[in-house]
């Protein structure tokens, strides 16, 4: 376990200490966010209907714009082959990696709602729903995410093709996501997202891992 | 006197060498082809001349004659691409990665085809030619990840180790399988459930049903030929870029 | 012609859209597989031999 920590804590530095990387996408969230009554118009109860909606499509695309992070600079500064090679098995080390990639990137965006929550209208409780739909969704999200990363990190300009592996098989997410705020079953929906973030949570690492290890020549 | 001692290789192991399975499988491709044609001639037949108009749909049913097969090759092709990827992670097998290859773009032809043939029945028995149901969006999605395979396929410049990456996203794929085949029993909503292979055997009539089986083995053959041919080509492109490195090296070797 | 009802239009779009991408198949399927044998056929011309074929 101990390696499984020193993993998540280093993740948190690394990516703190660089700086920015966080805040960037924290601004891509709310600049998407922002756009589009500049799209679709400022009607108010368009906007507060489509909220919603709206809010998960751009916690999903700057999931998307951070993937490429998570193994990659690993992979060029050769941390990648050690992790292959240590103690800790390599499925832990990916399992770390989704948990400091969720700190990173989807917990900014949840605190970060608020603002988005102002800017197309929502009223306090669809709000508050939009939280709990996306605390429930986005990790699984981000395993998704991370599972599409582990395969596409041998490429070159693999940072491009990941998010294309990965809409498909998001799709079921961003459905019960938004069914969790605003649907008629919302409870129901609720579980089912938390049902497929727990499968995917439990699904990376394995696939993660495996996808890691045949990337090598 | 000399004794052949060494254990002679089981069927699995001599087709995993290209030009041993080329071999054992150019003979199958004719027959094939004409088995194909033959079914379809029959089936259409069936499907125009001697089948009667549905007491509920009237003469759409007979669209459902090529729906029904292209949505069912879209999950099989998938399901032989899901083995094919087992094959190549455990066993390593060469025609596995060959197999994976050969297949995904035909799948998202079908897959295709039953989106666009399900569009053009749905809008006049139901009214429209699409809806987010839960069936018509997981094909969706299987049509996405198809497309997304073929991607990643190209997207790595050595083949050979593009197999094993792409067999293990085929593999995380396939939880859409069971999702799309599933997606009409688990949201009733439009589409409707099952009707060939329920536990009280078939809803349909023997007339219709016919047609509907014809069809089905007249397209899984028309695949079986095509993917046979398509892995006979992926078989002689890996050879012909050896041939390139070869006369590559050649000419620098000439300099 | 055969009776197929008033939706023909549909049943006959539906034909003839699968049958143009069955036809493409098939021939993008048969037309890749000479272009590959053409140019197999072009560099053993030009005697490039793989490894295993040279003479030992």
């Amino acid at each position: 376990m101990k390696g499984f920590f020193a993993i998540v804590g280093r993740d948190l530095r690394v990516a703190t200490r660089i700086g920015g990387d966080a805040l960037t996408l924290v601004l891509f969230f709310v600049m998407v966010g922002s756009i589009v009554p500049f799209a679709i118009g400022p009607d108010k109860a368009m906007l507060a209907k489509l909220a919603p909606g709206l809010t998960w499509i751009a916690a999903f695309l700057s999931i998307l714009l951070g993937l490429d992070r998570l193994f990659r600079n690993d992979a060029e500064d050769g941390s990648l082959q050690l992790y292959k090679f240590a103690r800790t098995p390599l499925e832990m080390v990916v399992a770390a990696k989704v948990i400091a990639h969720w700190l990173l990137t989807a917990l900014p965006l949840i605190v970060a709602s608020p603002v988005l929550a102002i800017l197309l209208n929502m009223d306090m409780e669809t709000w508050l729903r939009t939280v709990l739909s996306l605390l429930v969704g986005t990790p699984g999200l981000v395993a998704l995410g991370a599972m599409g990363a582990a395969v596409t990190v041998s490429l070159p300009r693999g940072g491009l093709i990941a998010p294309v592996l990965i809409l498909p098989l998001a799709i079921p997410v961003l459905i019960f996501g938004s069914s969790a705020i605003a649907g008629q079953q919302a409870v129901a929906a609720t579980l089912f997202l938390a049902a497929i973030s727990l499968v995917l949570l439990a699904l990376a690492p394995f696939a993660g891992a495996l996808a890691l290890r045949v990337s090598e020549e | 006197m000399t004794v052949d001692l060494a254990p002679k290789p089981n069927w699995f192991a001599r087709i995993a060498n290209p030009s041993q399975f080329l071999g054992w499988t150019r003979p199958l491709l004719w027959p094939l082809t004409i088995l194909t044609a033959i079914a379809f001639a029959v089936g259409l037949y069936f499907a125009f001349l001697d089948s009667p108009p549905d007491y509920q749909m009237g003469d759409t049913v007979r669209i459902m004659y090529i729906h029904v097969p292209n949505a069912w090759l879209s999950q099989f092709v998938y399901g032989v691409m899901a083995v094919s990827a087992l094959g190549s992670l455990i066993w390593r097998h060469p025609m596995a990665d060959v197999s994976m290859k050969a297949a995904a773009p035909l799948g998202a032809v079908f897959t295709a085809l039953a989106l666009f043939t399900g569009s053009l029945w749905g809008r006049p028995t139901w009214g429209t030619f699409w809806e987010w149901d839960g069936r018509m969006t997981s094909t969706l999605v299987l049509f996405l990840i198809y497309l997304g395979l073929i991607a990643l396929w190209r997207a790595f410049e050595d083949q050979l180790r593009a197999g094993r990456v792409v067999a293990v996203f085929t593999l995380i794929g396939a939880i859409n399988i069971p999702i799309v085949k599933f997606s009409v029993d688990w949201w009733q909503t439009l589409h409707q459930p099952s009707s060939v292979i329920t536990p009280d055997g078939p809803h349909m009539p023997g007339s219709i049903l016919t047609p509907l089986l014809v069809m089905m083995a007249a397209f899984t053959l028309l695949f079986a030929t095509l993917q046979l041919k398509a892995m006979h080509t992926e078989i002689r492109r890996r050879r012909l870029a050896t041939l390139e490195r070869q006369r590559a090296a050649m000419a620098e070797g000439a300099k | 012609m055969i009776d197929l009802g008033p939706h023909a239009v549909f049943i006959i779009w539906a034909y003839i859209g699968v049958a143009a991408a069955v036809v493409g198949l098939i021939v993008w399927t048969v037309v890749s597989g000479w272009r590959v044998e053409g140019r197999i056929a072009e560099l053993e011309a030009q005697g490039v031999r793989r490894r295993a074929e040279k003479a030992s």
